[in-house]
């Protein structure tokens, strides 16, 4: 919006205050304050005297994150097509079921083979799943939100009926190494998410994709006249999102072994979606910031350990989480920021008039 | 040629049935009539396979078992007709369930209770509805943030299942009352709470079909724009029709309580995917402006009928039951957008 740049280390503190993730990171902030202020040793990382690994309660902040870092990056690619996707929770238990089913059943437990295969037919399925998404919206036509609400309730039932209902646990190393392992000292889990939350963000940013995926959610009409093709896109971003819920899951179940197949990803799609709309994306599609959900999934994953750190029911979670969605929509809002910007201009000068009849345009 | 060949092709059409015409004239009524047709052909296909489909004491256990259903059903008809969502009703059911159930317990009147519980409900409408309307956010996100809100207060109120007292007077919302004495149990059964549906369903298609709030709702569903332009006062009625949802979610709330006799917080979860569900195999379509309340009660029961079915068939392991929910929506959603297909050619 503003063409004039003030320069150096000022003008990048002013640029990011003004991008819409700036409340996510005071959020956080303002999180860990109430951390540290209950446990002043709050922010303390120390090294383990027996592996050499970093201990802590950021450590354990940034392993939480990583499936809903990977489920929030799909999620901001489907929004910006003007869509939703509500089943990433369930392609994660069906890439829980799947992976633990093939690890359980195997004759080599526990072999660096198996935990291959089991991740790949895991990430395979997911993308199916995701496909699906994609058949429905994009040659079927239907909304997006009904297509992935049909694949969420189905997606449940299959992990269900592939576990027969039951929670399958197995042993695996490599697989079980992939969320508990470390790699200098770091989380792999927390490694692997943002290497591929990178990854993702280079391919659609230094390429047209990114660009394209936001047209045909800006105006699906002029994009097809640009020569768009939208089925493609749409496609690639719901088989993304699949692809990356099936990492989430494959994460989720890996930290414990286990997959809760009522319990392994519920209601995970509501935190995607809170993450990206916390990182600035708005759901009406159009545009996308890989960053912005980043943070929004820390700031998730800090605030569902605050909680408990604070000794809250874990349960009551959700509370908290209202109350971030609605002060930041709040915030968002044209209305609050207009409030904010009349107290700011008092005296009725030309530029406050300007300002007043754009906001109520 | 060609006048002979059309000829009789025309007198066909003319001597075709007079149902048919009807029906292209009243296209946006077919998905609601496809429902209707399938809640037949599943009573049938239950009554000859597995017997004791049409009897009164499953009638009225359908409608007993039900009648929160229906009741929600009712609200997000309202909701989705003008194009919004509503998430929360499930959780706010939650809380207000348990916090209904705590204060009876510590004494306090149950019909002050259940006031309460119902402007708790329509407390949480106005903040969804006050949220879209002047803040501009989204419907999503806003009852999405209720929801969470109304699921985290629930938790903080208690985790474990709430117990009403046995001999509480509030129960007698779902005390049986005996219309039809049948032989053995088969008798037909009607609750109060069977009633309040029922009186819920008739006042939401009043207020739909014959007064200016319900032509509103509609205007507002098929454009919002052209609505305001019109001068129609949709502020007012957007507010409305989410304080109508959730006041509606506390009534259901206090049925599904008297019925079950006890409270948690996890009570409600997921349902309000099976009241969007309901709507939409109603033939309401869910970018609003279209759909009936008859068509969601009708949609509840299918939901309700497919659940007697599978207990009947024994068959049919549970883990499924969201699988054939889900087809069931896909078939009915498809078909939808076929009608819309068909409306545009």
């Amino acid at each position: 919006m503003n063409s004039s740049k003030p320069a150096g280390a000022k003008g990048l503190v002013a640029e990011v205050v003004r991008k819409q993730y700036f409340w996510g990171i005071i959020a956080i902030v303002l999180l860990l304050a109430v951390n540290v202020f209950k446990d002043p040793s709050y922010l303390a990382i120390s090294i383990s005297p027996t592996d050499g690994n970093l201990v802590g309660n950021l450590i354990d902040i940034l392993r939480a994150a990583a499936p809903v870092l990977m489920i929030a990056v799909g999620m901001c690619l489907v929004v910006a097509t003007g869509g939703i996707d509500l089943s990433v929770g369930s392609i994660m238990v069906v890439a829980g079921a799947v992976s633990m089913e093939l690890l359980a059943g195997s004759n080599a437990p526990d072999s660096l083979g198996a935990a291959f295969i089991a991740i790949v037919v895991a990430l395979a399925i997911s993308g199916l799943l995701g496909a699906v998404n994609g058949v429905l919206v994009s040659v079927v036509g239907l909304q997006p939100f009904i297509s992935t609400l049909v694949v969420m309730l189905a997606g449940r039932g299959l992990a269900k009926v592939i576990t027969g209902g039951q929670n399958t646990s197995a042993v695996n190393e490599p697989f079980r190494w992939v969320a508990n392992g470390y790699a200098i000292g770091i989380p792999v889990v927390f490694v692997l998410a943002v290497l591929i939350t990178i990854a993702v963000g280079m391919l659609v940013r230094k390429s047209a994709l990114g660009l394209m995926i936001e047209a045909i959610g800006m105006d699906a009409k002029a994009a097809r006249l640009a020569g768009l093709n939208r089925r493609g896109l749409l496609m690639t971003a719901y088989i993304s999102s699949g692809l990356l819920a099936g990492v989430a899951g494959i994460f989720a179940t890996a930290s414990v072994m286990t997959v809760d197949v009522s319990r392994t990803g519920y209601q995970l799609e509501l935190d995607a979606i809170l993450a990206v709309v916390i990182g600035g994306t708005s759901l009406a599609g159009g545009k996308f910031n890989i960053t912005g959900a980043a943070i929004g999934a820390i700031l998730i994953a800090t605030l569902d350990k605050t909680v408990v750190f604070l000794g809250v029911s874990s349960s009551a979670t959700p509370a908290f989480k209202a109350i971030v969605i609605v002060a930041l929509c709040l915030l968002q809002s044209e209305r609050v920021r207009a409030l904010f910007r009349q107290r700011r201009i008092q005296r009725p000068t030309g530029t406050a008039a300007t300002k007043k009849e754009t906001v109520s345009a | 040629m060609s006048t002979t060949t059309a000829t009789p092709e025309l007198k066909t059409e003319k001597s075709g049935n007079d149902v048919f015409r009807w029906l292209k004239l009243h296209i946006e009524l077919l998905p609601t009539i496809a429902a209707v047709v399938i809640f037949v052909a599943m009573i049938a296909y239950g009554q000859i396979a597995y017997g004791g489909i049409l009897q009164a004491n499953t009638v009225s256990n359908l409608l007993i078992n039900n009648a929160h259903l229906i009741i929600l059903a009712v609200g997000l008809t309202f909701v989705i007709l003008t194009g919004g969502i509503d998430l929360s009703v499930g959780a706010v059911i939650a809380f207000t369930s348990v916090l209904g159930v705590i204060l009876m317990n510590q004494g306090w009147n149950p019909w002050l209770a259940l006031g309460l519980m119902i402007v708790i409900g329509a407390a949480f409408g106005a903040v969804s509805g006050i949220l879209i309307q002047y803040f501009n956010v989204q419907p999503f996100i806003a009852t999405l943030a209720m929801m969470f809100l109304a699921r985290g207060l629930a938790s903080m109120l208690s985790t474990v299942p709430e117990r009403l007292a046995d001999d509480s007077p509030f129960l007698v919302l779902a005390e049986n009352f005996k219309i039809i004495d049948g032989p053995k149990v088969n008798d037909l059964i009607i609750t109060p709470g069977v009633i309040i549906a029922i009186i819920v369903v008739v006042a939401g298609f009043f207020v739909l079909h014959r007064t200016r709030l319900g032509r509103t709702v509609y205007a507002i569903g098929g454009s919002e724009q052209s609505a305001k332009l019109m001068g129609l006062p949709v502020a007012k009625t957007k507010l409305a029709i989410y304080i109508i949802s959730g006041t509606l979610a506390g009534v259901a709330s206090a049925i599904y309580t008297a019925r079950l006799g006890s409270a948690q917080n996890i009570t409600g979860i997921g349902w309000e995917l099976d009241a969007i569900a309901a709507t939409v195999i109603g033939g309401t379509l869910l970018t609003g402006g279209a759909g009936f309340v008859l068509g969601s009660v009708v949609g509840a029961l299918v939901l309700g009928l497919m659940n007697v079915l599978i207990t009947r068939d024994g068959g049919i392991p549970p883990e499924a039951t969201t699988i054939i929910t889900g087809g069931i929506l896909l078939v009915f959603v498809l078909l939808q957008r076929g009608v819309l297909a068909k409306k545009r050619e």
